[in-house]
């Protein structure tokens, strides 16, 4: 009893935590403001988007408030993680959030997501949140797979979010599947087949690319190049490491994936080119800070003088963070501020999703068909465990 | 017939130790019936038993090779460290992350009379080549009428559980490919087995899918000779003598097997183990042999139950031994569902459950 009121007062914290943020949002300048990118567009067989993006105060304050949160939820992982409370695979997004944020300023939730395993941050800005994340992280059943997916199986339907998927590559022909439902359904909206720098050699990318192209699906296929296959840089895995020309007959475009403005232009730019004409390739230069899962310490195969560069020079949440003070849309002990409530945020949730208990064990043998399988094994005391779903 | 072929298995690897003719320069290695027989020896982790057979394979045949992701840095399970160093990026080096186009690469390689080592990080990512192994390397002698094969080629790829791998870093595949005729499946136990076997994988005139079981890459540590020394392949090996009961398995699950042997024992239980080794083409006659003897038998498996090679092993041994048989064959295996993260200790085939359907074999 004492736990559930203390529940329902962490729950009342967040929520009146989210209604404060809110109003300082809303009360923000909606006023447009005109941002150049940080590098030009590359395009292959298309003309690029012009540099000069719209934004506004409160889509940067929002921005900034995303892709610390997530950052803090990746950093956080991280330590659960070696706590040994996650257990499993696990990948981690930090350095990458300008993309998942980015791109979702630019679409609606009707258009949908696919990405691989790295897939924590996608589904945050799909709407998730943090306690779905820590309890499926921690196979709670709270997650948003029920506790049955991990780490690497994220999923969100009413956001459109279509998953984590295990396989490398495995991903990208499901999104032009989900891109073909959506054509012929006539509803305007468009998939983002998302995949790294590694999955672009795999051989199903160029078969899902050619059915996309040859039926003019709505797919836009986001290469996420943060340069290394799990421990094999670009270079050495791939002949053309320009990946957003991989297409060929596609038409694609290179876009700093570590500046969420770009990323949001590229994204628009996109999806009306895809509604028009077909599949696209944007490929996103970005970069991981962590290794490629956590058994990778990440510093084997590059240098710390190249990850710390990345940060120096070219971190999502500091270019978004001298915008703003710039603009003087905020001032540095706000931002501050907004960061030490985000690490609070995550603090709470992962102290609600270690109160989530584990999914029931009749959950073992559930949802592995759809009216279950009536599956027979012996117990250690040969009584029979036979599980029938209802 | 079978034991024709169990004989046709351990000649085939001696063939191969003096001159399969790939190459001229594999003299040093021996067969032998077991590691104990030769030499210095020390005691080293699984993981460090590969590493050793694979630099002797590449030692004593300059056209072996070895590839896979990460290969070049060691592997993510350490396999691999060392090779490039010593043997050069050319033989030995990282492959894009495209598993269909790695076995496919080497299945030329190999058709061109070279030793073709191949490494699928995991062997839940054996899926994409799965066209390749099922269709061009099993098939390659068989439809071109002996003119062409890749026999040369190995595939390594660590399978199993390994406590906390959730759905794709834990599964069992070997069913799959024991359905497929033209291919060897080779499973070692320990370390001394893993060189042993992985030796004899590499040089044997027959593609093999070589799974390792990657939860005892670091646990099991063994005695193993440091020289180069093969294990013959489709031999099984009783590796527990008993009069009760017998128990078939292989890999990781055989040391499982051999704890629910040592409690059985406790109840008076006397088991025979059996390291089945090579899945196919399977050593049938001792297994035979034991289950005459005992008159029961235990096949247990990580992977699913429903179509695991525990199936076929029944189906054989009912065939062979019906009138010997005192109860029904039981098969202690993985459910039927996809391999679960949290409910992995539900999942696998433990001691405890293994211990169980000994007694109530034996009381049947």
């Amino acid at each position: 009893m004492a736990q559930l009121t203390q529940r329902a007062a962490t729950f009342q914290r967040t929520l009146s935590a989210a209604v404060s943020s809110t109003r300082c949002l809303s009360t923000a300048s909606t006023s447009p403001i005109s941002v150049e990118t940080s590098l030009p567009f590359t395009g292959h067989k298309i003309d690029p988007p012009s540099r000069s993006v719209e934004t506004t105060p409160q889509e940067l304050l929002s921005f900034f408030r995303d892709m610390a949160l997530m950052r803090r939820m990746e950093i956080a992982a991280d330590s659960l993680y070696k706590a040994k409370l996650i257990r499993g695979f696990c990948h981690l997004y930090d350095g990458q959030e300008a993309v998942a944020v980015g791109m979702e300023a630019a679409i609606t939730k009707k258009d949908c997501i696919i990405t691989a395993y790295r897939d924590h941050c996608i589904f945050l800005g799909r709407g998730g949140t943090l306690l779905e994340s820590f309890a499926e992280l921690m196979g709670r059943k709270d997650g948003c797979s029920k506790g049955k997916g991990g780490s690497m199986h994220f999923y969100k339907k009413e956001g459109g979010f279509y998953g984590g998927h295990g396989i490398v590559g495995a991903q990208v022909p499901l999104g032009c599947g989900l891109a073909f439902a959506q054509k012929y359904s006539k509803d305007e909206n468009v998939t983002f087949a998302m995949y790294g720098d590694g999955a672009a050699n795999q051989g199903q990318l160029f078969e899902a690319l050619n059915m996309a192209a040859l039926w003019d699906l709505p797919a836009i296929l986001i290469c996420e190049n943060n340069h290394y296959g799990m421990g094999t840089a670009e270079w050495r895995a791939a002949k053309s490491p320009a990946y957003y020309k991989r297409g060929d007959y596609v038409p694609g475009l290179k876009v700093d994936g570590m500046d969420a403005l770009a990323v949001k232009q590229a994204c628009k730019f996109a999806k009306e080119h895809a509604l028009k004409n077909g599949p696209i390739i944007l490929e996103m230069d970005t970069y991981r800070y962590h290794g490629h899962s956590m058994s990778d310490p990440g510093s084997t195969y590059r240098t710390r003088d190249e990850i710390s560069g990345v940060r120096q020079e070219r971190d999502p949440i500091e270019r978004i963070r001298k915008l703003i003070l710039s603009h003087d849309l905020a001032t540095e002990k706000e931002l501050k501020d907004t960061e030490k409530e985000v690490r609070k945020e995550v603090d709470e949730a992962i102290a609600q999703a270690k109160e989530s208990p584990l999914p029931d064990p009749s959950e073992l043998f559930t949802n592995v068909y759809v009216k279950g399988l009536g599956v027979e094994a012996f117990g250690a005391d040969r009584k029979e465990l036979r599980a029938v779903l209802p | 017939m079978a034991s024709s072929l169990r004989r046709v298995g351990r000649l085939g690897a001696s063939i191969n130790g003096g001159g399969r003719c790939l190459s001229g320069l594999s003299t040093g290695n021996e067969v032998l019936k077991s590691p104990q027989e030769s030499g210095i020896s020390k005691p080293i982790n699984l993981f460090s038993a590969i590493n050793q057979a694979l630099h002797i394979a590449l030692e004593t045949d300059p056209r072996a090779y070895v590839f896979g992701e990460d290969v070049g840095f060691g592997g993510v399970f350490r396999c691999t460290t060392g090779l490039a160093d010593r043997f050069g990026k050319r033989r030995v080096f990282n492959t894009p992350l495209c598993e269909q186009g790695i076995v496919g690469f080497a299945i030329g390689l190999a058709a061109m009379g070279n030793r073709a080592i191949a490494e699928i990080q995991f062997a839940d990512y054996i899926f994409p080549a799965f066209d390749q192994i099922v269709n061009e390397a099993a098939k390659f002698r068989y439809r071109s009428g002996n003119q062409f094969n890749c026999g040369g080629l190995t595939i390594r790829a660590p399978y199993g559980a390994v406590g906390h791998g959730g759905h794709y870093h834990s599964q069992s595949p070997e069913a799959f490919f024991c359905h497929v005729p033209g291919i060897k499946v080779v499973i070692p136990r320990s370390p001394q087995q893993a060189k042993g076997l992985l030796l004899s994988s590499i040089r044997d005139p027959n593609p093999v899918v070589f799974f390792e079981p990657k939860w005892l890459y670091r646990l099991a540590v063994e005695e193993v000779p440091e020289k180069d020394y093969m294990l013959p392949l489709s031999e099984a090996e009783v590796i527990r003598e008993g009069s009760d009961i017998t128990l078939v398995g292989w890999g990781a699950q055989l040391s499982v097997m051999e704890q629910a042997c040592v409690e059985a024992e406790k109840d008076g239980i006397s088991c025979e183990l059996i390291d089945l080794k090579t899945l196919i083409p399977w050593d049938k006659e001792t297994v035979e042999a034991s289950v005459n003897k005992t008159g029961r038998l235990l096949v247990s498996h990580e992977a699913p139950v429903t179509g695991g090679f525990g199936a076929e092993i029944a189906a054989s041994i009912v065939e062979r031994c019906f009138l010997r048989l005192e109860a029904p064959v039981s098969r202690v295996c993985g459910l039927d569902t996809p391999f679960p993260l949290v409910f992995e200790p539900f999942y696998l085939p433990t001691k405890n459950k293994i211990l169980d359907a000994i007694k109530s074999t034996v009381n049947y």
